[in-house]
């Protein structure tokens, strides 16, 4: 941990910038360069930043979730998205889409399987990576 | 361009082999990250060097056009360099357990699992 | 669904995984959910192999992008039969762990990892694909680091780094060796490669990829001259952990072997398979006097993993449908015996109070002779005794390599099995026979109520499993016949996964927009 005044009002401020803009990288990902991998190592960052200037102990109380238990919880959503494929008959991991049109019937937004595939991408990498950061700083 | 990347993995094995051949574990770990990444080269080269666009499918379209780099080789990379740092960063925090619980990073004096005198 | 029967391998203990992840402080939830998790593992492993000995070799096309583009799983009789009696060795290990895997150990994510571990295992069996074989050995990896490390005494931590060492090294030749293979074919999977191989130019390129592959596998199965790490590293870890290393993962190499150089690597058989059987000849050689060189009985025992490892390369280097079906018997045989074993070794330590040199054991049979006779059965069929499965597996092997004329592979198989029979007489007679140099050695009633029915009730499932194998070899016989016949003449495999009629996405969503349509 970092006794620095300014690591400590500019991380503040970052934190949710990054938080934010990991989650618009997750999105982003839909259909374009980013993901789920790029934009949970961006959100682990923002923690682990938070770790580096105010301590673990804080970051563990930001978390309110264990880290390890995040990461099994985007596991399982991630093998939850794999099962919408069974009512159709299809094998695991078969996508499934929900297309909403706009006004003149064009193809405005796909929300499908991938997608929830992909937050639970976000989640396993940001626990992973939280894990890690919790083992190697209270270590010190 | 084929030609020069080849000799540059060769290089890097090379490289990596005099590395593993240290009695000095960390050296042997820089020969691990160094051949990890002469490979991650070398699956880029089997693919074929392209000057190619990114491989993104166009709005509308089903299948990828021409001109695009081959998208095979860098998603295989992507996997090996996450398994890879995985491995690594586990293998470097046991490397460094080890060099608290041993004292010594010198593989030939890392004798604990295989004392000399029960041989 | 029966593409849901082939994937169930890797889901079940995934979720398991997964669950066990969530509750990660909850430990005594986690060991009913590995335990729930590795029975069921059971069932559908067993319900697959099921399917395959009556409807041929099943395929199931994951997200239904179809052979060769996707990534395929193939359940054949070789892979259904490995994954149903990996799942045995799950749900004995599992029962075991319940007696042996102190609090810490359980703290520090015992029970996830270890089903992390089966998915990696079960993936390997059957997977159809080469990268994504690359990246079941990995999940196998990692997670195996992190078993053998768990717990962190010194000895362990030794142990630990040269295991990591030697497999990374082993893991960046595999990835070069599929790199090299997929710039010569353009393709991954293995039926695809099975039929794209033979057209190679470059035969030369091919049989070095060949070679290569045998180095990256032959790490994996602790093969002369690469297995070093493993008796400086198996006899580490908690016992539970010892015996799926010493059952399961070194067999899980032997199948990459088996598997890639059956399908893939057929045109220079007289190269290849030769370098092949002058391993096995060493291996089996090299691991029985090692055996006999140490005092301890883990690290004996350990040393006997690399020695019957090379009876399985024997067969596959045979090649014969006599000698395969011999490897794939002795494969089974072996995970039963050598898991059987080491959990024997642990409560045999149990019981002498956490050291099993020779010099520490003796006086069991005064103290525990049920445990004994239990305990007679994997010894008796290491050695190859009669009516046990090692006789029936060494009978094929020897007779296999007999039809072909090869006196030399057949004169090291039986001396590997004599020093083998050296060694078992040494192991009784120190640890049973002789008088326990610290007086009176403890009974199994000293393990305490629940513990003891957790620790011995594997061994006497595992026991019941090699006996039954032994008197009633037929079944397994027929199977292994099976599996060798899919493997000498992979036509059957390669017609499955190539002319699997690509199964279109009924596309739910698509087809019910109309309803679902939404004004913004």
């Amino acid at each position: 941990m970092m006794d620095s005044l300014i690591l400590r009002t500019a991380t503040r401020l970052l934190l949710a910038l990054m938080i934010l803009f990991s989650i618009f990288i997750l999105w982003r990902g839909h259909n374009e360069p980013g993901g789920g991998f790029v934009g949970g190592l961006i959100c682990a960052v923002a923690f682990a930043l938070h770790a580096l200037a105010f301590g673990v102990k804080e970051m563990k109380r930001l978390l309110v979730l264990d880290p390890r238990s995040l990461l099994g919880g985007g596991l399982l959503l991630g093998i939850l998205s794999g099962f919408f494929a069974g009512p159709g008959g299809d094998p695991f991991m078969t996508a499934r889409w929900i297309i909403f049109k706009d006004a003149t019937g064009a193809k405005a937004l796909a929300l499908g399987t991938p997608v929830l595939f992909d937050i639970g991408v976000y989640l396993v990498v940001v626990g992973a990576l939280l894990a890690m950061v919790q083992a190697l700083m209270e270590e010190d | 361009m084929e030609t020069i990347m080849a000799f540059a993995v060769g290089g890097m094995v090379a490289g990596a082999v005099y590395l593993f051949l240290s009695r000095q574990l960390l050296r042997v770990l820089f020969g691990v990250i160094l051949l990890s990444n002469a490979v991650n080269v070398a699956i880029l080269l089997v693919g074929r060097l392209t000057p190619g666009q990114a491989p993104l499918i166009g709005q509308g379209q089903e299948v990828l056009g021409q001109g695009l780099a081959n998208p095979l080789p860098q998603a295989l990379i992507l996997t090996a360099i996450v398994i890879g740092f995985g491995l690594l960063s586990f293998v470097l925090a046991l490397v460094y357990r080890g060099y608290q619980e041993l004292g010594t990073l010198d593989s030939s004096q890392m004798r604990t699992a295989e004392p000399e005198d029960a041989v | 669904m029966i593409a849901w029967l082939v994937a169930s391998p890797i889901l079940v203990p995934l979720t398991t995984a997964a669950l066990c992840a969530v509750f990660w402080n909850r430990p005594s939830l986690q060991r009913v959910l590995s335990l729930t998790g590795s029975t069921l593992l059971l069932i559908l492993a067993g319900l697959l192999l099921a399917r395959v000995m009556e409807g041929g070799v099943q395929v199931a096309q994951m997200g239904s992008w179809a052979a060769p583009f996707g990534i395929i799983l193939v359940a054949d009789t070789l892979s259904a039969l490995m994954i149903l009696i990996a799942a045995v060795m799950a749900l004995a290990v599992a029962v075991y762990a319940l007696g042996d895997v102190d609090a810490v150990r359980e703290r520090g994510g015992y029970h996830i990892i270890f089903q992390v571990l089966m998915v990696g295992v079960c993936g390997s069996f059957i997977t159809g694909d080469l990268f994504n074989l690359y990246v079941w050995f990995e999940v196998m990896l990692i997670s195996s680091f992190v078993l053998l490390s768990l717990g962190g005494t010194k000895e362990q931590i030794d142990g630990a780094i040269k295991y990591a060492a030697i497999n990374l090294i082993a893991t960046a030749c595999f990835l070069l060796a599929v790199a090299l293979l997929y710039g010569v074919t353009g393709t991954l999977n293995m039926a695809d490669l099975a039929v794209r191989v033979p057209h190679v130019a470059n035969k030369g390129l091919v049989s070095t990829i060949a070679v290569l592959f045998i180095i990256a596998f032959g790490m994996k199965a602790a093969v002369f001259p690469f297995f070093f790490w493993l008796p400086a590293a198996y006899h580490t870890p908690a016992v539970a952990v010892q015996a799926i290393f010493a059952g399961l993962l070194t067999k899980v190499g032997v199948y990459a072997l088996l598997r890639c150089f059956t399908l893939i690597f057929t045109g220079d058989m007289g190269w290849t398979h030769g370098i092949l059987l002058w391993i096995a000849g060493a291996t089996m050689l090299t691991g029985a006097l090692g055996s006999l060189a140490v005092r301890d009985l883990r690290r004996a025992l350990s040393w006997q993993v690399v020695a019957h490892i090379g009876y399985m390369i024997m067969g596959l280097a045979i090649a014969t449908p006599l000698a395969i079906a011999g490897t794939v018997f002795y494969l089974v045989h072996d995970i039963v015996v050598k898991t059987n074993l080491f959990l024997g070794a642990g409560v045999v330590r149990r019981l002498s109070g956490g050291d099993t040199s020779y010099a520490k054991l003796g006086g069991l049979f005064t103290a525990a002779p049920i445990l004994c006779i239990v305990l007679f059965v994997p010894l008796a069929s290491l050695a190859g005794f009669p009516p046990f499965s090692g006789f029936w597996s060494k009978l094929l092997l020897v007779r296999a390599g007999l039809a072909v004329e090869n006196w030399a592979i057949v004169a090291a198989a039986l001396v590997t099995g004599l020093l083998t029979f050296w060694l078992v007489g040494r192991l009784w007679a120190e640890m049973v026979w002789k008088a326990n140099p610290d007086g009176d050695a403890l009974g199994t009633t000293s393990l305490g109520g629940a513990a003891r029915v957790a620790l011995v009730a594997p061994l006497v499932l595992l026991s019941a499993i090699t006996v039954t194998i032994g008197f009633y070899a037929e079944p397994l016989m027929r199977v292994s016949a099976m599996a060798a016949d899919g493997l000498v003449d992979p036509q059957a495999y390669i017609d499955a996964v190539l002319g699997a009629v690509p199964t279109t996405p009924t596309l739910v969503g698509a087809a019910d927009t109309a309803a679902m349509e939404v004004q913004p």
